[in-house]
């Protein structure tokens, strides 16, 4: 359908329409808004999370987190915060201009931002300004490989994750007695993915695993059909998938196993996705079974209950998780920090902060205390598997709070 | 790797392709009749993905057999689009339309956002987990559904400027303006059908799309550029291009994730792009202008 004829009417040749493509290219990656709210006087703390994009399902928990945190500081008789909040929109640049727009409206500390790349971009920006910066969510190592003096991660880095994973992977298999001899390795392919496959390749010959990866598959987090990654993933006839997602593609892979009449012995993460509560209130059944070796919590551990009722009583009918635990105590290390700083100048609090020692936390291992580098190097991970909508912990031992069901259950046979 | 695998990845890149390609189809249409790029095209179909979620949630009525109610809001929508706020930059520099039709976009994504929240939404119909198993070949139901109901809307649309006099007339229009308004055709409601139409076609389109992928608001950016994409490779203006663009750049992703790396896909599907720029800059099914 062609108009042939000159007429007044604007005329778009196609070179026009290619040029304009641009703007659609412009489009994708357009912001969508800016979340921006204070509480309360105090230290002003700029939390800078993914509320929208393809992470906003994974920011929107975190800040459950920070919802349930002031009541709990208040308790414990720290200093209250006043949160400024800021969405990255899943986008490391806009993670950059938030930092920096938060920092010129009179942000003290920043948290955030539980994405590498996005925490590497707000790192860099909190350097510069000599704002001290705690990551609650980031396990990329060269982050705090930087000699950076105000950035500080209450997270393990991608290879102390892969070291706890293998260890408590190998202590769920001799708890069952049984172990898969095959595995798919599949990741995303943004900054968390693929340093945690680098990872996997140096750091999982130390722990002679009794399986051996015979593919690894890479995959982009924003994909909207993964079917063709099962599908090449269960060619393979792997016994087990081993995992490296977020949520949004964790579900999608589910629906593809479901879908593709595919379930494997077993399917180990260990990377966020698999817990989280949209994957379980979203798949049902369906969602039972996994295990995910991730940095987890204690439930042992008496603050751990206080934020599982805390959390109970703000956002009932979800489980306690990793976005929660480290949201807050990211916020309880600032709050900490501040009280024994005693000043909101950026070098004190960083001060403050690279001497924290708290013992009694809710994450896994003997409290939150920092290297030279900045890192938390004690945290340790715990494996931890869905079972009816809930999330038991089966490893380590010490931690545990259940013990682990061999093997998936058919996808088919669940009702 | 084994031949039922190319074979499975291959059907359901085509079963995708085809839902592609009728999303593709309205702009198609709209461009080939009203001149007007439709930046706006992926935004619409996620209004129309959330009217079947919402729909879907609030009474369990399938996206399957809301898509022709859902087509129809979505007409209406775009006819209104088009009479009020588009027919005025007409006759206005094409930047200008191209700025009004972002605009348009910008503000559905954030009013999406505002109304939706930035969660992933999507529908659990009966069958959503379903699949046919033929042999070795395995389909997934929802895509064979959502291929089909593609075909068959396609199918009607065809027929629609094929024989009815309505459809003849938009044609009219499309083929000579100056023509149609000296016979005394309304060049202006029939601009406002087409738009309609096209409109109509992205609602349908996003009803089926809702069975295979989650909404955000934050989608419709990228369907637009997909839509852009499969218009330009299967010939700007040409409805059957638009399928075929569809179905090649479905299979290309498809078979491009199977054969080289999955997180790769896309830059094949661009990769056809640049090749039919470069050596067929009308699209595949796209005719040669002077």
């Amino acid at each position: 359908m062609k108009r042939k004829s000159q007429s007044k009417t604007a005329r778009v040749s196609r070179r026009t329409f290619t040029a304009g493509l641009s703007a659609a290219g412009l489009l994708v990656g357009t912001a969508p808004f800016n979340i921006g709210r204070a509480q309360g006087a105090a230290l002003k703390v700029g939390v800078l999370l993914p509320r929208s994009g393809y992470q906003a399902g994974i920011g929107q928990d975190c800040q459950r987190g920070v919802d349930i945190t002031a009541g709990i500081l208040k308790d414990l008789g720290l200093p209250s915060l006043q949160i400024m909040n800021a969405d990255t929109e899943t986008n490391v640049d806009v993670a950059r201009a938030r930092a920096e727009k938060l920092i010129g409206e009179g942000a003290q500390l920043l948290v955030g931002a539980f994405d590498s790349g996005q925490s590497s971009a707000i790192a860099q920006v909190a350097e510069q300004k000599g704002i001290p910066y705690v990551i609650n969510i980031a396990a990329a190592p060269p982050i705090t490989e930087q000699g950076y003096k105000f950035v500080f991660r209450n997270f393990p880095t991608a290879g102390m994750i892969l070291r706890d994973a293998f260890v408590d992977q190998k202590e769920v298999f001799a708890a069952v007695g049984a172990a898969p001899k095959t595995a798919v390795f599949m990741h995303v392919n943004d900054t968390f993915g693929t340093a945690m496959k680098g990872g996997i390749g140096a750091v999982m010959p130390k722990f002679d695993m009794p399986y051996k990866i015979v593919e690894t598959i890479a995959y982009d987090p924003a994909a909207r059909d993964l079917s063709v990654e099962i599908s090449k993933a269960k060619a393979t006839g792997a016994d087990a998938l081993l995992m490296v997602s977020r949520l949004n593609d964790a579900i999608l892979l589910t629906r593809e196993l479901v879908k593709q009449r595919w379930t494997p012995m077993a399917i180990l993460s260990m990377g966020p996705g698999w817990y989280e509560d949209q994957y379980l209130k979203t798949l049902n059944k369906l969602s039972d079974g996994p295990l995910s070796f991730a940095p987890w919590y204690d439930p042992n551990k008496k603050m751990s209950k206080q934020l599982d009722a805390a959390l109970a009583k703000a956002h009932p009918g979800f489980n306690l998780n990793t976005n929660h635990v480290y949201t807050f105590e990211a916020l309880l290390i600032a709050a900490d920090a501040y009280k024994r700083a005693g000043s909101s100048d950026p070098k004190a609090l960083a001060d403050a902060v690279r001497t924290t020692n708290i013992k009694d936390n809710v994450s896994i291992g003997p409290g939150i205390q920092f290297d030279a580098k900045g890192q938390n190097d004690k945290i340790l991970g715990g494996g931890i598997q869905n079972r009816g909508g809930k999330l038991i912990t089966v490893a380590p031992k010490d931690a545990a709070n259940g013990k682990p069901e061999w093997p998936l259950k058919p996808y088919d046979k669940r009702g | 790797m084994p031949a039922e695998l190319y074979l499975n990845v291959a059907v359901g890149g085509v079963l995708t392709g085809l839902v592609y390609g009728l999303m593709a189809l309205g702009l198609s249409v709209i461009f080939g009749v009203v001149r007007v790029v439709n930046f706006a095209h992926g935004e619409m179909m996620t209004i129309a993905m959330y009217i079947a979620v919402t729909l879907f949630t609030a009474f369990h009525l399938d996206p399957l057999v809301m898509l022709v109610p859902i087509a129809a809001v979505m007409f209406a929508f775009g006819y209104v689009l088009q009479t009020r706020l588009i027919n005025p930059f007409i006759t206005r520099p094409e930047y200008s339309q191209f700025l009004l039709l972002v605009a348009v976009a910008i503000i559905i994504v954030n009013l999406l956002l505002i109304a939706f929240g930035p969660d992933a939404q999507n529908v659990q119909t009966s069958y959503a987990y379903d699949s046919f198993q033929i042999g070795p070949l395995i389909i997934d139901a929802t895509k064979l559904y959502a291929g089909l109901a593609a075909i068959v809307v396609a199918a009607a649309l065809f027929g629609f400027f094929q024989y009815t006099r309505l459809g003849t007339a938009i044609r009219a229009c499309a083929d000579n303006y100056t023509g149609a308004l000296v016979v005394g055709l309304d060049v202006k409601h029939l601009y406002a059908l087409t738009f309609g139409l096209g409109a109509a076609c992205v609602g349908a389109a996003g009803c089926m799309l809702l069975l295979i992928f989650d909404v955000t608001p934050a989608v419709g950016p990228a369907y637009t550029l997909l839509a852009f994409v499969i218009v330009i490779t299967g010939g700007l203006g040409s409805m059957p291009g638009a399928l075929i663009g569809g179905v090649l750049i479905g299979l290309t992703e498809a078979m491009a994730g199977l054969l080289f790396t999955p997180s790769a896909k896309s830059m094949f599907a661009f990769g056809i792009l640049v090749l039919v720029l470069l050596f067929r800059p009308q699209g595949i099914m796209g005719k040669k202008t002077s």
